[in-house]
């Protein structure tokens, strides 16, 4: 007899091929991609102080072509500071996730696997520093050392980025370590650390990769916070030190949209986009989240 | 090929009690991304007043989702997409949820799988009970307390699980509290899901002890889920056994079980491990067809040891080879025919 | 047994007071890892901006004798503590005679106000709106309306609040851009006051409710769809339950809990993050007394701010965590076995 030919694995059946995990990547590398590409087709140096004229609105508002998106009040080209601040950003979030991952993942393979007084010391360690609220430290620290660049700033958000990743390692560690192939793999006499990794970190990826994503918009958020209060690095232009100046000038109320808004439209789209990342992590991670919206 | 005419072999259920349920041709399908999986296919038998039923089958042939489809509970992806159910003759499928709610639990009950999580961690058992009853009787308040008690008495349990948390019980508590809450409405139906296999032994037989009582008190027909053939054996008085989404057999148990007529039922008895008789064990060879490539005819053909090639052609259909008893194979139904015929059939 | 047991109450307790003092040393830590010490690295910086300060090296000397800068750093932090646990902080720097604490004092209403309602109607809308997202007996037209709900999800409160300043305040004139309340009004219980602080606070609430109600609606639409498979949700539905009662009885009833503290985990970013609210909305609370300390290089009184931030949110948690075993009786259970 014969049977029907089963249609097999189809390739959109993929979990890792997620329309909003898609999108999210797509728009970010884009942003990137801006900031980057940039600088070989617009001056920065028009990003400093007094390079350019005052106050001129964008091209389509009756402004001049030299300077497309406008100038503001200390005479710096609008689109030259978005192009070098874009790149300083994810600089931040990057550096800041990537240490704050590694710790994470090592604390929390740790506290997962040994268990005990280990385990113990480093949950409520990570508890109680993810109920500290970030800002407040970070301005005790900002209002002392003089942040010269983006870099020392990262580190120093990195302090904070540990918790989390740590939680999620964590418990992904000790549920994974119940599961029947992994204790096969033990009794087959494996050595348990490098075990952890290879067996284990396939299935943590989706989730350790929605945690980076959480991070890097996390430090993204704490750096333009800072520079928002007027606590960044001020020679640099970055994201939130535009919009620090435009507050301080009184940008809203002159009707300068063109000097605020951008900033916020570009970490607006950023975080939207590192957003749909992580919502499409989950539900690479959660199978039962996906296919709900039919 | 074979001379009897099988339409013969089809006749009217010569049985005199009434049937509370009646399953007919009940289709249930999964829709998945690569098609849709036959959960239970073309299922149809009824069960009488005062008897319990028990659905047999490996794990996956849809027992479960028989029982769900009772209920009308198919989760989704799965649906029914066929067949009517009905209770003391009028047709549940495909009426309103605010109808359907009328008949939960007044008419159809059910004792679930794993009494572990099928109590709300976070409200007291009282309230559980209760909501049960408010849902379908306005009670006065201290009313509440007396028929609740009551309850725990007949099922034997103690007073004091009225007030408790179901993480303060013991496993086999908390599937007493299942029992009694299945009871509390006197429902024509019970359907119980495996309502021992997460207990250990002793309280198993306790358990269902306790089921096979509190059924002869109230009069109630039960449909008994399980794979356990010998706990089937001792507890039901019919056994339907299922097959990849289809009934393939169902009759007495006593007769099932002396006289298997079907090659899957067979299949099952024999595997029966006895203390009596040390027998090889059987391998079961062959593997169950894609559910969702059903192939045409016979649904067992791939594992049957007498398939022929009209098996492979035409879907066999319930034929009745006694009282109350049916099965799903031409050759099946012919040989018990014949044997009958014989006298060497004795039931 | 359920219910409040002593022992998780000191539990609790004493991982407040670890928070407590781990976010209270650190603020004591950093201005002293910071090169000299924390009066003349504040005085260098007002150098370096003001480009000159009479008598600087008087001034630091003064200042470093009042504060005790002089002492062995063990007996700093041990007097540090102290004054932490009598919320004494010292003058402020700024306003000299004037106690930092009195400086703080009088904001904290403000942000105690704008947070608790902000975080409790946020926390419902989003929830609400989770629970039905992940319903599976929603109807269809609420289920394709709602994830709209969560376009503004990733976006930090401030920028939104830019936003709606310039929309609703510069644009439509409809509410008053800054301030806690209007110029003419006299504080006191008059309705001209309470009218004045509603429409005061009705942005920086709307910029704060709107950006974090769908981080609610979206951890508890994970949790619903997870109770919806649950065994005693389904239990519940063949008890023939109407489908409210089911829903919230059964669903949202044990959805909440994780729920709630995921709201204790999200605390100290909702203090962060209505800092900056208050900062842009010059809202008379801590978060702006913070800023104008930052202004005017005032150390004390930022320390206080950060001190009193730290123990707003590890005290709410501890909140939180006595409200637990009230909802869920397993918690004390658990921890006692």
């Amino acid at each position: 007899m014969e049977q029907k030919k089963v249609r097999r694995w189809n390739t959109w059946d993929n979990p890792w091929l997620n329309t909003k995990f898609l999108i999210g990547i797509s728009i970010v590398i884009l942003v990137v991609l801006f900031g980057l590409l940039g600088r070989i087709f617009w001056n920065v140096e028009l990003a400093y102080v007094g390079s350019s004229p005052l106050n001129l609105p964008p091209v389509w508002q009756g402004g001049v072509p030299e300077h497309p998106l406008g100038t503001e009040s200390n005479g710096r080209d609008m689109l030259a500071q978005l192009i070098v601040a874009i790149p300083s950003s994810f600089k931040v979030g990057l550096i800041a996730a990537s240490v704050g991952m590694t710790a994470g993942l090592v604390l929390g393979s740790l506290a997962g696997y040994f268990g005990g007084w280990v385990d113990a010391v480093i949950r409520t360690l990570a508890d109680a520093v993810v109920t500290i609220p970030t800002l407040a430290v970070l301005i005790v620290i900002a209002a002392f050392f003089t942040m010269r660049d983006t870099t020392s700033m990262a580190l120093i958000l990195a302090m904070f980025a540990w918790p989390g990743p740590t939680r999620i390692v964590r418990s992904q560690v000790l549920s994974l370590r119940e599961r029947g192939y992994i204790r096969m793999a033990v009794l087959s006499g494996e050595r348990p650390f490098g075990l952890m990794f290879r067996e284990m970190l396939p299935n943590m990826l989706p989730w350790i990769a929605a945690s980076i994503t959480g991070n890097i918009s996390g430090a993204i958020l704490g750096a333009t916070s800072l520079e928002a209060l007027g606590l960044g690095p001020t020679r640099v232009p970055s994201l939130g030190t535009i919009i620090n100046q435009a507050q301080t000038s009184s940008a809203l109320i002159r009707g300068m949209v063109w000097w605020w808004f951008p900033p916020i439209l570009v970490l607006m789209i950023i975080f939207t986009s590192f957003f749909l990342i992580t919502t499409g992590l989950d539900e690479i991670a959660n199978p039962r989240l996906r296919g709900l919206n039919k | 090929m074979s001379t009897i005419n099988t339409e013969n072999l089809i006749l009217d259920a010569p049985t005199d009690a009434k049937k509370v349920l009646e399953v007919e041709n009940l289709r249930v399908q999964y829709d998945t991304p690569r098609g849709a999986v036959r959960a239970a296919d073309d299922v149809s038998f009824y069960l009488k007043e005062k008897e319990i039923l028990g659905l047999v089958g490996e794990s996956g042939c849809g027992k479960t989702t028989t029982a769900m489809a009772i209920l009308q509970m198919v989760q989704s992806p799965g649906r029914i997409v066929g067949g009517q159910i009905r209770i003391n003759g009028r047709n549940i499928v495909g009426i309103p949820e605010s109808e359907l709610r009328k008949y939960r639990w007044t008419e159809l009950s059910l004792i679930p799988q794993g009494a572990m999580n099928s109590l709300n961690p976070v409200i007291k058992i009282k309230e559980q009970m209760a909501d049960a009853i408010r849902a379908h009787e306005n009670i006065k308040k201290k009313d509440l307390k007396p028929r609740i008690l009551k309850l725990f008495n007949d099922v034997g349990l103690p007073e004091r699980v009225y007030n408790m948390y179901p993480h303060e019980l013991s496993g086999g508590m908390k599937q007493r509290v299942c029992i009694a809450m299945s009871i509390v409405l006197n429902p024509s139906v019970i359907i119980a899901d495996e309502p021992t296999s997460a207990l250990d032994v002793v309280v198993q037989r306790v358990v269902a002890q306790t089921i096979l009582e509190v059924k002869e008190r109230l009069g109630v027909s039960m449909i008994m889920i399980g794979h356990d053939m010998g706990l089937q054996a001792q507890m039901v008085d019919r056994v339907a056994v299922m097959y990849a989404g289809r009934l393939v057999e169902i009759g007495p148990v006593m007769k099932m079980f002396k006289n298997p007529t079907h090659p899957y039922t067979q299949l099952l008895i024999e595997a029966i491990p006895s203390i009596k008789e040390k027998k090889p064990l059987k391998v079961t060879e062959g593997l169950t067809h894609d559910l969702r490539n059903t192939p045409e005819g016979c649904i067992y053909q791939f594992r049957c040891e007498h398939v022929e090639d009209s098996c492979c052609n035409e879907p066999p259909r319930m034929y009745q080879v006694g009282i109350d008893h049916f099965v799903s194979c031409r050759h099946a139904a012919e040989r018990a025919r014949s044997m009958e015929l014989l006298g060497g059939y004795h039931g | 047994m359920g219910g409040l047991t002593w022992n998780y109450i000191l539990k609790r307790f004493s991982m407040f007071l670890l928070t407590f003092w781990l976010g209270s040393s650190l603020i004591f830590i950093i201005p002293r890892l910071a090169p000299g010490d924390p009066v003349s690295a504040m005085v260098v910086r007002i150098v370096m901006r003001e480009g000159y300060m009479e008598n600087a090296q008087e001034i630091i000397e003064s200042w470093k004798e009042r504060f005790g800068l002089n002492d062995p750093m063990a007996v700093q932090y041990v007097k540090y503590l102290g004054n932490v646990v009598q919320f004494d902080f010292g003058f402020s720097l700024a306003r000299f005679p004037t106690d930092a604490w009195d400086i703080v004092l009088p904001a904290l209403p403000w942000s105690i106000g704008l947070l608790s309602v902000a975080s409790v109607i946020s926390f419902i809308i989003g929830n609400t709106i989770g629970a039905l997202m992940g319903w599976d007996k929603t109807p269809r037209w609420l289920k394709s309306i709602l994830p709209f709900s969560l376009t503004f999800t990733a976006i930090p409160y401030f920028m939104f609040g830019l936003l709606l300043i310039f929309i609703l305040a510069f644009k439509l004139h409809w509410l008053p851009a800054s301030g806690g309340y209007g110029r003419g009004v006299d504080p006191g219980w008059n309705w001209e006051f309470i009218k004045s602080i509603i429409r005061h606070g009705t942005l920086p609430l709307l910029s704060i409710i709107i950006t974090s109600s769908g981080g609610w609606a979206l951890g508890m639409r994970g949790l619903m769809i997870t109770a919806n498979s649950e065994d005693h949700f389904l239990l519940a539905q063949a008890k023939g339950l109407s489908p409210r009662r089911v829903f919230l009885r059964y669903g949202v009833r044990n959805a909440i809990m994780p729920s709630l503290t995921a709201f204790a985990l999200g605390l100290g970013g909702l203090v962060s993050g209505s800092t900056l609210v208050e900062f842009i909305f010059a809202y008379p609370g801590t978060g702006y007394t913070l800023f104008q300390a930052i202004q005017t290089q005032d150390y004390t009184v930022i320390e206080a701010v950060c001190n009193l931030m730290i123990l707003i949110t590890s005290g709410s948690v501890f909140f939180i965590d006595l409200l637990y075993p009230l909802l869920d009786p397993r918690i004390t259970f658990k921890s006692n076995k």
